[in-house]
């Protein structure tokens, strides 16, 4: 009876939670459902939404196939390469695309491959009448879609070819193996593991790709679902044509995760002695020349949009923009909405993970306990399937409907981005709670040390850096989205990505520029000073 | 005179803050046992003859060529290592296949040659089985197997049974025995069981701390040697 009065509270804390989640997601679900069915013909299936729907489905291919494609070779050559000056710096590089705001990264992207960028002064340089291809389009969408996934998908693929052990590279060297059949024998099966996975996930992230596809895509050519939603709700006035939209990206993503749970087989991995690596590939001089090309176009395929933006911000008018009011407004209602948005995943977060705990924890076994874990295990990642412009969409047409308008805006748009960031709180919180149980549980039973206490003296101490690191990644997260707010944005609600978007909607690049590059900073402090933090308590212990 | 199989003059190598020096002569056809404290160097010791380690200074001949230069598929020389010595993707018939051709080019008396490889370890119709498949013992038969096909004078086992048990350990060294007389290798065995050097062992050496202290008959090794170092290592 002392276990069940102990984990009660967390079960009611994850029962509310729960609660929370399904409140939101059905809501949503409900009024589109209810609005599609109230309106005649409105939303009916045309030429656009085929148009739409096959756009959205061809960008996110391409996408896949080119950033995974070009990553192979980058991957190789890095894993290849164990040493080299830069190399811990080049891979911090690669994390940094996924850090920051679309909107930050979608700018350096125009400064550089734009009609007037580098890429086209270079060019004209060289030739006399080089033009670079217009960047509005499907271009300018593949560009910044490999520019992101190019080294995510590079840093998975390191991860898998640095599993390999090392003594299948001294094997290949006895054998005599030259590069083509270490490729072959080696490097290709250990990808080929990982590449279902690693093309699944940045086909999901391409697919619901929204700021990119909002700033570079031009027209009814080039729009996907997720701006289609957007533009129907905003400025069309067509909720009918938003549901059909919503409730066919919510099909399509629900099949994709079908499917995706098919195709990412786990993969058999044995554990290695820990040896020096000794590659027979590495030695020759045409190697050499080729990995360090393959590495110096990638960094600086990276690294020219980042110092395009910092040159672009140094002329921007920051003394202006900060002596403006809404600037200030901005950048406090962004702050603000992130950190309760932060605030509110990690709750919910937390409070799922410790409520399935306490119920694997309950004596006996039942149907409903059951129930309830795989809930609590499941829930937090509802969200890819019923992505932000979705609940976005459902609750738009919901308040309005209501006639509540803007008012409950900077709620809407704190849950949905608290939301959008908890499967990825989730993979921080989940093992470090998972070890400190591990560690904890038996303990502090015997000692009979429970609740406050125990969480106050054994959990938050050990908790604390992953506590941090998930606040800082769902604050960033939050103060990037444009998806809500350009939903339910208004002179009210006005936040960074927001004021970005209009300034850039007026021309006013030098505006955006700078507001970008601020924008940028709160995000790369909030994480480098998370990692920052987590690495010196690591050290500590 | 014949040249020594093996051959180590005054190699040297740094090994994290030990600095190793072998001399070593290994006469064809010897069957050598390497015994000695873990971290006295017997692994680098058949690294370095491997060429997975560079050595700093010296000469390492086979056969009477120096070979120190020399990248370890040019050296005449097959390795066991105690674990991932087959490709875990690739099933069995591949993975020997592999030491005939590293780019898997293979005739039909390639063909024949990996069948009777199998055979000779005992495990014929295990062809399309993948390593995961496969027990700890048979895993290493694929390895030998490969190393038959692979044909080089000089067989150097690192600890490669040191995960089975005692009666399994016994049948494999027999089973290297067997084949280390058919074929008139060169074997070298590094253990840590007395009772392997003793089991199969012509010849036992005794490393300590980057040094060869002892090379005898193996029974003479372990009943005459007044070394105190082997005292201490082999009773503590």
């Amino acid at each position: 009876m002392a276990t069940r009065s102990r984990n009660l509270p967390a079960i009611l804390a994850g029962s509310i939670g729960l609660a929370g989640l399904a409140t939101v997601m059905a809501g949503a679900l409900v009024a589109l459902t209810l609005t599609a069915v109230a309106t005649p013909g409105g939303g009916s299936w045309d030429d656009y939404l085929w148009r739409v729907v096959r756009f959205t489905l061809w960008q996110a291919v391409l996408s896949t196939v080119l950033s995974v494609g070009l990553a192979i070779p980058v991957a190789r050559a890095i894993a290849r390469r164990r040493v080299f000056p830069g190399r811990g710096p080049l891979l911090r590089l690669f994390a940094l695309p996924l850090a920051l705001p679309a909107l930050v990264v979608v700018l350096g992207i125009v400064d550089v491959w734009g009609r007037h960028g580098w890429a086209a002064k270079g060019l004209a340089l060289l030739v006399d009448d080089g033009s670079m291809p217009n960047i509005y389009g499907l271009t300018g969408i593949l560009l910044a879609h490999v520019f992101f996934n190019l080294p995510l998908a590079a840093r998975l693929m390191i991860m898998h070819l640095e599993r390999i052990p090392g003594e299948n590279w001294r094997l290949a060297s006895q054998l005599g193996m030259g590069a083509g059949a270490i490729f072959r024998f080696i490097e290709w099966p250990a990808l080929r593991a990982g590449l279902p996975g690693i093309a699944g996930l940045v086909f999901m992230l391409c697919i619901a790709s929204f700021t990119v596809v909002l700033t570079l895509g031009g027209g009814p050519a080039a729009t996907t679902i997720e701006v289609a939603i957007y533009q129907a709700l905003r400025f069309d006035f067509d909720p009918g044509r938003a549901v059909i939209l919503a409730l066919v990206q919510l099909g399509m993503t629900a099949v994709l995760i079908a499917l995706g749970m098919r195709l990412t087989m786990p993969a058999v991995t044995t554990p290695s002695l820990n040896r020096p690596i000794l590659r027979p590939d590495c030695a020759k001089l045409a190697g050499r020349v080729g990995d360090g090309m393959v590495i110096a176009l990638a960094a600086l395929f990276i690294v020219l949009p980042l110092i395009a933006l910092t040159v672009s911000a140094t002329a921007a008018p920051m003394g202006k923009l900060l002596g403006e009011a809404i600037v200030w407004q901005a950048i406090l209602t962004s702050l603000a909405i992130g950190a309760t948005a932060a605030v509110l995943c990690i709750t919910l977060a937390w409070s799922l993970l410790i409520a399935a705990h306490a119920a694997k924890r309950m004596p006996g076994t039942s149907w409903w306990k059951a129930g309830f874990i795989m809930a609590c295990g499941s829930g937090g990642s509802l969200i890819l399937v019923m992505p932000p412009i979705f609940l976005g969409a459902g609750w738009f047409v919901l308040l309005h409907g209501l006639g509540e308008g803007f008012a409950l805006a900077p709620a809407v748009v704190v849950t949905i981005n608290g939301l959008m960031a908890l499967p990825y709180t989730l993979r921080i919180l989940g093992p470090a709670h998972a070890s400190a149980a591990a560690d904890h549980d038996r303990l502090c039973d015997s000692l009979g040390i429970s609740g406050w206490n125990r969480w106050r003296l054994a959990d938050w101490p050990v908790l604390r850096p992953a506590f941090g690191l998930a606040f800082a990644f769902a604050m960033a997260l939050s103060l990037g989205d444009l998806g809500a707010v350009a939903l339910f944005g208004s002179e009210d609600l006005t936040t960074l990505p927001l004021l970005i978007l209009q300034r850039m909607g007026s021309y006013r690049t030098a505006d955006a520029a700078g507001l970008a590059f601020m924008l940028a900073i709160f995000c790369l402090i909030l994480i480098i000073g998370a990692e920052r933090a987590t690495a010196k308590t690591d050290n500590g212990r | 005179m014949t040249n020594p199989a093996i051959k180590l003059s005054d190699v040297s190598f740094d090994y994290e803050d030990m600095a190793m020096r072998f001399d070593l002569a290994v006469a064809p056809g010897d069957f050598l046992a390497i015994i000695g404290p873990s971290g006295s160097g017997k692994t680098t010791l058949l690294n370095l003859i491997a060429g997975f380690e560079t050595p700093a200074g010296g000469h390492i001949e086979l056969d009477g060529l120096d070979v120190t230069a020399l990248p370890p598929g040019m050296r005449p020389v097959t390795m066991l290592f105690q674990d991932h010595n087959l490709f875990a993707h690739l099933d069995v018939k591949t993975n020997v296949g592999l030491g005939i051709s590293p780019a898997l080019k293979l005739t039909a008396a390639d063909h024949e040659r990996i069948a009777s490889a199998l055979n000779r370890v005992g495990l014929t119709g295990f062809e399309r089985r993948l390593p995961g498949q496969l027990s700890g013992g048979e895993r290493q038969r694929v390895a030998l197997a490969r190393a038959l096909v692979r044909d080089k004078p000089v067989l150097l086992l690192d600890e490669p049974f040191a995960a089975l048990g005692p009666a399994l350990r016994r049948e494999m060294l027999d089973l290297v025995a067997e084949i280390h007389r058919e074929r008139a290798m060169t074997v070298l065995i590094v253990t840590h069981q007395p009772e392997d050097a003793r089991h199969a062992a012509t010849r036992t050496a005794f490393v300590n701390r980057g040094r060869v202290l002892a090379m005898d008959e193996t029974e003479a090794l372990f009943t005459t040697a007044n070394i105190p170092e082997l005292a201490g290592y082999l009773i503590g």
